[in-house]
């Protein structure tokens, strides 16, 4: 290289190859234009003829991007047009054109990790210097504001506290993604607002995700903006439902989902925070508030978060494959739910007597003669399903069975029968009615080993093309 | 207790303001347009609506969305538009 460049090397004294090259350094600071910055303190290297300045703060080596010292970055003006890692000599005398550098020093020595790239550093790093990536509009919180309580005051929280949604924390949720965090994922309603993965991200850090979960959240907020599933008229019912969140597949297992047992109650974190993430997306960008466009007459506990996974048995297709999908891909479902009704049957050996007692449970989703309104999802605990595992029945046999035994005769279902108002038209009271349309009752596997309870878990009263379909996204990485 | 900056977790927007449009003088002469959401029983209350707007000399024009969980179609709002003088909507029951 010629004369008249300049030279940067970045060090930290921890470094058993920086402290080697002390020598070679003040050799070049002797012959040409050097500048050092050192990562840990202003002490080292001790070099008369070079700017030596102490970057412990590492902007300096951010700016760089560095990841190993020591690096020699060599320019010809203000353009960079070479750099080299850690100490081989060789490499050092072709980028400095000085053909004895370094004589007394071994040929090569590997560098050490620059201090940038410590955990949690990088971000960090980024962040400071403008996020970089990241677009959405800052707030700068007066000094002594709880960040925490400032997030209630805004508006920001479902009523549960929520994680400061700092630059750090948001890129750190970005890692969990391949996705642009510009990239536009549908308009949220009831606003219609265009969601960003970076906006996913923000709320996914403040409902207590991390990074791992987000491409599970990202799929449930594509689901939930797919048209079938009506997000803007579920959001807007008086009735019960909300966005149920079922992951099947082997990412599930990966980010350590809970399908086992207390499946669908509280204490794992991907199950409780990823439904939450998605309720905060609906919340924050599209403007879903109860009191606002969520009239809902009662809601449910599952509006703060519902969401499980499934525990998939070689025995039964999963959940993935029922709705279209390979067993090997990662799947969201979305339903409209409601609570959960348990059904306790602790007496059946056989696939009959179970089946009926599951129809006896679902017949009363919305009311025992509402018909072709609701959905329902069925989760079976493992041992009520090894009732079915052991005669051989698959998961369509026992839909099937099911749907047979809710056909209901009309004259069970006409107003006035029974003593109760509710009903259908005295005409329709010669037909018979299937409890649920054609699609509209789905089985998942979930639950501890111990237990002969399954849940069953009634939708929206407007269903199919009236109101939601469940629909399934595949999970991105 | 150092400087802390939060990223907005929301829409970004600010709403914009619209002044309503003055009410009617009258309904005489008018075109009405009432949109059924498709609840249950939603015709017979539109019914008497009807009747008490024609009543002052208001004709009624009658839409109906193909069901209330979903906004009106582009199509049905942009024929409401184009017939009616005013629109009376329910939003729920």
């Amino acid at each position: 290289m010629g004369a008249g460049n300049r030279y940067v090397v970045v060090t930290k004294q921890d470094c058993p190859t920086c402290r080697l090259i002390e020598p070679a350094l003040a050799e070049l600071a002797s012959r040409s234009s050097l500048k050092v910055l050192n990562q840990d303190g202003p002490d080292f290297p001790v070099l008369a003829a070079a700017e030596v300045v102490d970057d412990h703060e590492l902007d300096g080596s951010w700016e760089l991007n560095v990841e190993i010292v020591p690096t020699l970055v060599c320019y010809q003006g203000e353009q960079e047009i070479g750099r080299t890692e850690g100490w081989e000599r060789a490499a050092w005398r072709q980028l400095t054109g000085f053909d004895d550098l370094g004589e007394a020093l071994p040929a090569f020595r590997p560098g050490c990790g620059s201090l940038t790239q410590d955990p949690g550093i990088a971000v960090r790093l980024e962040a400071r210097h403008g996020g970089g990536r990241l677009t959405a509009r800052r707030l700068t919180l007066a000094s002594l504001e709880d960040a925490i309580e400032a997030c209630y005051e805004r508006g920001w929280s479902d009523g549960l506290p929520v994680v400061p949604p700092t630059p750090e924390r948001v890129l750190t949720m970005l890692s969990g993604t391949e996705r642009d965090p510009g990239e536009i994922l549908g308009d949220v309603p009831p606003d219609l607002v265009p969601v960003s993965v970076e906006k996913v991200a923000i709320n996914a850090v403040m409902a207590g995700c991390r990074p791992e979960y987000l491409p599970v959240v990202i799929a449930a907020v594509e689901a939930a903006l797919d048209e079938p599933f009506c997000m803007h008229g579920l959001l807007a019912t008086t009735y019960f439902s909300g966005p149920m969140v079922v992951v099947s597949g082997p990412m599930a297992r990966r980010i350590g989902m809970n399908a086992k047992g207390n499946a669908l109650g509280q204490g794992n974190r991907a199950n409780a925070t990823i439904g939450r993430a998605l309720q905060l997306v609906i919340r924050n960008v599209g403007g879903g508030r109860p009191g606002g466009v969520d009239r809902a007459t009662l809601g449910n506990p599952g509006k703060y978060t519902f969401c499980f996974a499934e525990d998939e048995d070689a025995a039964w297709t999963s959940l993935s494959e029922d709705r279209g999908f390979a067993r090997e891909q990662t799947t969201v479902t979305l339903f409209a739910a409601d609570g959960v009704q348990g059904i306790v049957d602790q007496k059946a050996r056989e696939p009959e007597p179970l089946c009926r007692s599951f129809a006896a449970g679902l017949r009363v989703v919305s009311h025992p003669k509402m018909v072709q309104a609701a959905d329902a999802f069925l989760v079976i605990s493992p041992e009520h399903a090894r009732v079915f595992h052991d005669a051989g029945w698959s998961k369509q046999q026992v839909t099937e069975r099911l749907h047979e035994l809710l056909l209901i005769d009309g004259s069970e279902l006409v107003a006035g029968a029974g003593g109760m108002a509710e009903g259908l038209p005295a005409k329709l009271g010669d037909r018979s009615f299937r409890k649920f349309r054609k699609g509209g009752l789905t089985l998942v596997r979930a639950g501890g080993g111990a237990g002969m309870f399954s849940a069953i878990i009634g939708g929206w009263g407007a269903s199919g093309e009236i109101g939601s379909s469940p629909v399934t996204k595949e999970v991105r990485s | 207790m150092s400087e802390t900056v939060l990223l907005d977790p929301g829409s970004e927007r600010d709403p914009s303001e619209r002044e309503p449009r003055g009410l009617p003088v009258g309904l005489a002469g008018k075109t009405v347009g009432l949109l059924d959401i498709s609840k249950p029983r939603g015709d017979v209350f539109l019914d008497e609506i009807a009747r008490l707007l024609e009543a002052e000399g208001a004709s009624v024009a009658r839409f109906r969305k193909p069901t209330f969980t979903r906004p009106a179609p582009t199509g049905l709002r942009q024929e409401i538009a184009e017939h009616c003088d005013l629109v009376l909507e329910g939003l729920a029951d």
